[in-house]
C-alpha cells in the first residue's frame, strides 16, 4: 500500500451505505479518515459533500488523494481495485458477474421490499412483507450451502446485504411483521448471524439501541 | 480464467437498448454469436424463463454453459471473458468507477426520466418531465467534457463502457425528440453529445443493432396504445 494515500469516507452513523465503504476498508486494512455527515436534516450536509457527490448529494463518498467517488457499490468495485488484500471479489468473470448480480439484487429489489414493509402505513405492511419473503427467499438461494455469500470469508455480496444482516431484525423487531424466520429461512437466518459474529463486522455497526429509535421513530403508529 | 471457448447467444429483442448493450459489446470484440429474438408479446419463451428465473427479463448471455443476466453486468463479463483489446472498461480504477458511476446514473435517473415524458399527462407535467430530460443531459455533457479529454468517446479514442451504457438510449432519445417536437440534444446546450452521438451511432460495432427511429417510434405507439398506464416495455433488465 502507498504509504502516500490519503483515504476518507464521508458516511453517516447510521446509513447501511456508509457502513459498506468502512467494512470493505477495514477488511482490507486500509486506514481511513471518517467525516460524520448529517443526513437527516438537508441542510446541514457539508459543503464537502455537496461538493463531491453534486450530483447525488448523499453519502457514502469516498475521497482516495483528493479524488470523490460515490454510490457505494461503485465505491467497492473501487475498493477492490486498488487495494489487493483480502479480494472480495472472485477472480473467474463469471463468478464475478455472479456476485455483480446479487450485489444488484439487493439494492434494486430487497432494499426497496424492505423499506417498503417497514415504513408503509400498516395496512399495506403484510402484502409489502410477503414481498421481503420472497426477495429473501430468492437471496438465500446464493448461499447455496456456503458460509459466507463470498464463500469462506466475507465477500461483496455480504458486505452489500449488511442491511439484512443487522438492520433487518431491528425493523422487525419494530414493526412486529416475521421478515426473516429461522424456520422459512433457515439458511440465511444462520448467514445474519455468522455476519454479525465477525470481529471486523462488528467494529463496523452502528450501536442497536440507536438504530433502534431511528427505526421507531420512522415506522407509521399502529 | 474463464474460458472464452464456447457458444455465445444473446436472447433479446430488437428494441430494448439494454439488450443491445450486449450486442455491441461483443461486436467490439469481434465475438461471432446468435441473436436469439424473443417475441415478449407471446409471452416469454422456456429459454428465457430458465436462463434469467429471477427477473424473466432480457437481455441475457448465454455463453456455453454460463447465463448472465443484467445488461451492465453481462458488458463487464463481456470485457473480462475476452479480455484482449479493444478494452470496454478504462483501465484506471478511478476512470473505471466514474464510468460505472455514470452508467448507474443512467440506468436509476435519466432514462427513467425519459420515460417520464412518455407517460405524462398534460402539457405542464409533460414540460416538467422534459426539464428533467434536459437537466440530466446537462450534467452528461459535462461527464463528456471530463471523461473524453478532448477525445470522441467518453471511452477516449474508441467506444467504451459509458458510451455503450448511454449510446443504447439514443434511438429511443431520437423518438422522445419526434413526440415531443423537442431537440433533446442541441448546439445551445449540449454540442458535444450531439456529435458524439451521430459518432456513436455510425460505429461499426453499433449501426447494425441501433433500430430505426421510425420503426422505434411505431413500436412505441403501439405499446403505448396496448398497455395505457403502464410503463413502456422495454424489458429493463
Amino acid at each position: 500500500m502507498d504509504m502516500g494515500d490519503e483515504v476518507k469516507v464521508f458516511g453517516s452513523w447510521g446509513s447501511p451505505f456508509s457502513r459498506r465503504v468502512e467494512l470493505a476498508l477495514l477488511l482490507k486494512g486500509v486506514p481511513y479518515e471518517y467525516i460524520e455527515e448529517d443526513i437527516f436534516v438537508f441542510e446541514n450536509k457539508s459543503p464537502l459533500l455537496l461538493q463531491y457527490n453534486p450530483v447525488h448529494k448523499k453519502v457514502p463518498v469516498l475521497l482516495h488523494n483528493g479524488k470523490p467517488i460515490a454510490e457505494s457499490l461503485v465505491i467497492l468495485e473501487y475498493i477492490e481495485e486498488t487495494w489487493k488484500a483480502n479480494p472480495i471479489l472472485p477472480e473467474d468473470p463469471y463468478d464475478k458477474a455472479m456476485a455483480r448480480f446479487w450485489a444488484k439484487f439487493l439494492d434494486d429489489k430487497c432494499l426497496p421490499a424492505i423499506r417498503k414493509a417497514a415504513f408503509s402505513p400498516e395496512n399495506e405492511r403484510e402484502e409489502a412483507a410477503e414481498e421481503v419473503r420472497d426477495c429473501l427467499k430468492t437471496l438465500e438461494s446464493a448461499l447455496n450451502g456456503k458460509r459466507f455469500f463470498g464463500g469462506d470469508a466475507i465477500g461483496m455480496v455480504d458486505i452489500a446485504a449488511n442491511f439484512v444482516g443487522f438492520w433487518l431484525r431491528i425493523i422487525q423487531e419494530v414493526t412486529g411483521e416475521e421478515l426473516l424466520s429461522v424456520e422459512k429461512l433457515p439458511e440465511l437466518f444462520k448467514w445474519t448471524e455468522e455476519f454479525v459474529s465477525c470481529s471486523v463486522v462488528k467494529k463496523c455497526l452502528p450501536p442497536k439501541d440507536k438504530v433502534l429509535d431511528v427505526v421507531k421513530a420512522r415506522v407509521a403508529p399502529k | 480464467m474463464a474460458s472464452s471457448d464456447g457458444e455465445v447467444k444473446v436472447l433479446g429483442t430488437w428494441s430494448s437498448p439494454f439488450v443491445m448493450r450486449a450486442r455491441i459489446a461483443l461486436n467490439l470484440k469481434s465475438v461471432s454469436h446468435e441473436f436469439l429474438q424473443e417475441r415478449l408479446w407471446e409471452g416469454k419463451s422456456q429459454l428465457l424463463l430458465k436462463s434469467n428465473p429471477v427477473h424473466k427479463k432480457v437481455p441475457v448471455l448465454i455463453h456455453g454453459h454460463n447465463t448472465i443476466s443484467e445488461s451492465l453486468i453481462i458488458v463487464q463479463y463481456i470485457d473480462e471473458v475476452w479480455s484482449s483489446a479493444p478494452c470496454i472498461l478504462p483501465s484506471q480504477p478511478h476512470e473505471r468507477a466514474t464510468a460505472r458511476f455514470w452508467a448507474a446514473y443512467l440506468d436509476e435517473k435519466w432514462f427513467p426520466s425519459m420515460r417520464a415524458v412518455g407517460m405524462a399527462e398534460g402539457e405542464d407535467a409533460r414540460r416538467a418531465a422534459i426539464g428533467q430530460v434536459e437537466e440530466g443531459l446537462v450534467l452528461l455533457e459535462e461527464a463528456f467534457g471530463e471523461c473524453s479529454k478532448g477525445r470522441p468517446f467518453f471511452g477516449g479514442d474508441r467506444i467504451g463502457y459509458l458510451d455503450i451504457a448511454f449510446g443504447c438510449f439514443l434511438g429511443w432519445l431520437r423518438v422522445t425528440e419526434k413526440m415531443t417536437g423537442v431537440m433533446l440534444l442541441n448546439e445551445t446546450n449540449t454540442p458535444r453529445l450531439l456529435k458524439w452521438a451521430h459518432r456513436f451511432c455510425s460505429d461499426d460495432a453499433v449501426k447494425d443493432v441501433m433500430p430505426e427511429t421510425e420503426k422505434l417510434a411505431e413500436f412505441a405507439k403501439m405499446i403505448m396504445s396496448r398497455v395505457k398506464g403502464a410503463a413502456p416495455g422495454t424489458g429493463k433488465s
